[in-house]
């Protein structure tokens, strides 16, 4: 970012700093010019002579002296503060201060405090770090920060976004692929099927896969179902339906359903797909803190 | 000239009210117009698709920004949480911004990229099912109504008279960019581009 007050002219710089000095000084002349006696006016501790609402008058009494000399003193206050502070058009102010440079200050505190923290923490393996309680709690207060929108404060999850706290996993839970997950993002595809299997075949393979985890009967519905999933749904699913890591595919044989395990649900995605996209967060946290996030997602499976 | 005069005459005081009350826009609103980093967009800045533009129509209809400002200031709390600070030349395109005034949500300046698409759906559609702590309203009806695509290219051709470079191409193609998109679709490709021309 450039911070410079760069106008289309310079005569902006000095349209301001003329107006600006000529309102204050306007401003002292008004005050000393009113604050003065102007011939034939009522003496002070007298009556104006105006009258309002038939009785109703006012003293000519002055100001009284420390409220005149307040406004002096805001008057000498502004001409000390412009000239130390950037506000006289593209004058930077005798102390340099610019908004950039007390973030920059302040980001550079942060770092010295916090940057030997986090440096040592990196060092520490996931699996290590994950039973030291105040690396987790600075996971934990991370994860609430930047994940709990989608994965829920208590990392239950929510339908379509993973529950973080079991121990299923669509991309594996061991401590490296968590930290690549939260790095890089995922993108799960399922693909629709709708077309291809057409509505009854939907029905056949909703009635196979809930049989799977025990969800439905064994039925006549289930042994079609299963002729299609062995045909289509394998090659993602696997053979025995224990799902894929390397790509993102379910376990179908367990009970934990990421868009829910009702025959309508499962139905709805096998008709039309899903697409589950994990935004990477590598440029966002960088590896460090993503290494502190990942040492508290890990931890949660180990209890 | 006494206090007298200018209090008996009120036409001469509201004239004199004028004069007095300009000189702070003159010297703090006038010189902005003419200020680079406020009217030059930053390096990647793109004026919004069709669509986008549709989708900030309805952020505005719907009242977003009375929760949700856009405006991330240069504050390490904030941008530990948000993203970098905002600047001035990301909202060159903006007629009127949307910076807000009040976070009862939080800032959206960079929200763009942050969720998924389904996310958004999701909880624009209900956000207690994907924030069971949220207090923000539904928005279900935004997945019943399509976008008005005869409107579009006059939305395009207004920001143009103010300045944002569209070509006639542009024009001549919004109406398709936008035929049959639900206002879920427009409000979610606007939020994914907030904030996205600067990390």
């Amino acid at each position: 970012m450039n911070p410079e007050i760069v106008f289309t002219s310079a005569f902006w710089s000095w349209w301001i700093i003329a107006l600006t000095l000529a309102n204050i000084l306007g401003c002292w002349w008004l005050i000393s010019w009113s604050a003065k006696k102007v011939p034939g006016e009522a003496a002070s501790g007298q009556v104006t002579g105006h009258r309002w609402d038939g009785d109703l008058q006012e003293y000519n009494n002055p100001l009284p002296r420390w409220w005149l000399w307040l406004f002096y003193f805001t008057l000498v206050f502004s001409l000390g503060y412009l000239a130390l502070y950037p506000g006289l058009g593209k004058l930077p102010g005798l102390l340099g201060w610019t908004p950039q440079k007390q973030y920059q200050e302040e980001i550079a505190a942060a770092e010295a405090a916090y940057q030997p923290l986090f440096a040592g923490y990196a060092r520490i393996p996931i699996a290590r770090l994950s039973k030291d309680p105040q690396a987790v709690k600075i996971g934990q207060r991370l994860f609430v920060n930047y994940c709990a929108g989608c994965h829920g404060s208590d990392a239950r999850g929510n339908p379509g976004f993973p529950d973080l706290s079991d121990d299923e996993w669509l991309y594996g839970g061991d401590a490296r692929t968590i930290e690549k997950t939260i790095l890089d993002g995922r993108n799960g595809v399922m693909p629709a099927w709708r077309e291809v299997v057409g509505d009854p075949g939907i029905d056949q393979l909703v009635a196979y896969v809930r049989g799977l985890a025990g969800l439905d009967a064994n039925t006549a519905q289930a042994a079609k179902g299963e002729t299609l999933f062995s045909t289509y749904c394998v090659g993602c699913h696997g053979g025995d339906a224990g799902g894929n890591p390397a790509l993102g595919a379910p376990n179908l044989r367990d009970r934990v359903w990421l868009y829910g395990g009702s025959a309508a649900d499962v139905g709805e995605s096998i008709a039309n797909g899903r697409n589950g996209h994990m935004p990477a967060h590598r440029d966002f946290l960088g590896s460090e803190k993503t290494h502190l996030l990942a040492a508290f997602i890990y931890s949660l499976s180990q209890q | 000239m006494s206090h007298e005069v200018i209090e008996k005459n009120i036409g001469l005081m509201a004239v004199l009210v004028l004069l007095v009350i300009s000189i702070g826009g003159l010297v703090e609103i006038v010189p902005l117009f003419f200020l680079k980093s406020t009217t030059e967009p930053v390096e990647g800045l793109k004026p919004y698709s069709a669509l986008q533009l549709e989708g900030r129509d309805i952020y505005i209809r719907e009242g977003c920004y009375l929760c949700h400002s856009q405006m991330i200031r240069p504050l390490r709390a904030e941008t530990e949480r948000y993203g970098h600070y905002s600047v001035a030349g990301e909202f060159v395109y903006d007629h009127p911004f949307q910076w807000g005034s009040k976070r009862t949500g939080p800032d959206l300046a960079r929200v763009g990229g942050r969720y998924s698409d389904e996310w958004h759906r999701v909880h624009l559609n209900n956000p207690r099912d994907v924030v069971p702590e949220s207090n923000m309203p539904a928005f279900p009806w935004l997945n019943e109504h399509s976008i008005d695509a005869s409107l579009t290219p006059r939305k395009l051709r207004a920001m143009r008279s103010l300045g944002v470079p569209y070509s006639d191409a542009d024009i001549a193609a919004a109406s398709a960019a936008v035929a049959g998109k639900t206002e879920m679709d427009a409000l979610v490709a606007y939020l994914q581009n907030l904030g996205t021309a600067l990390s």
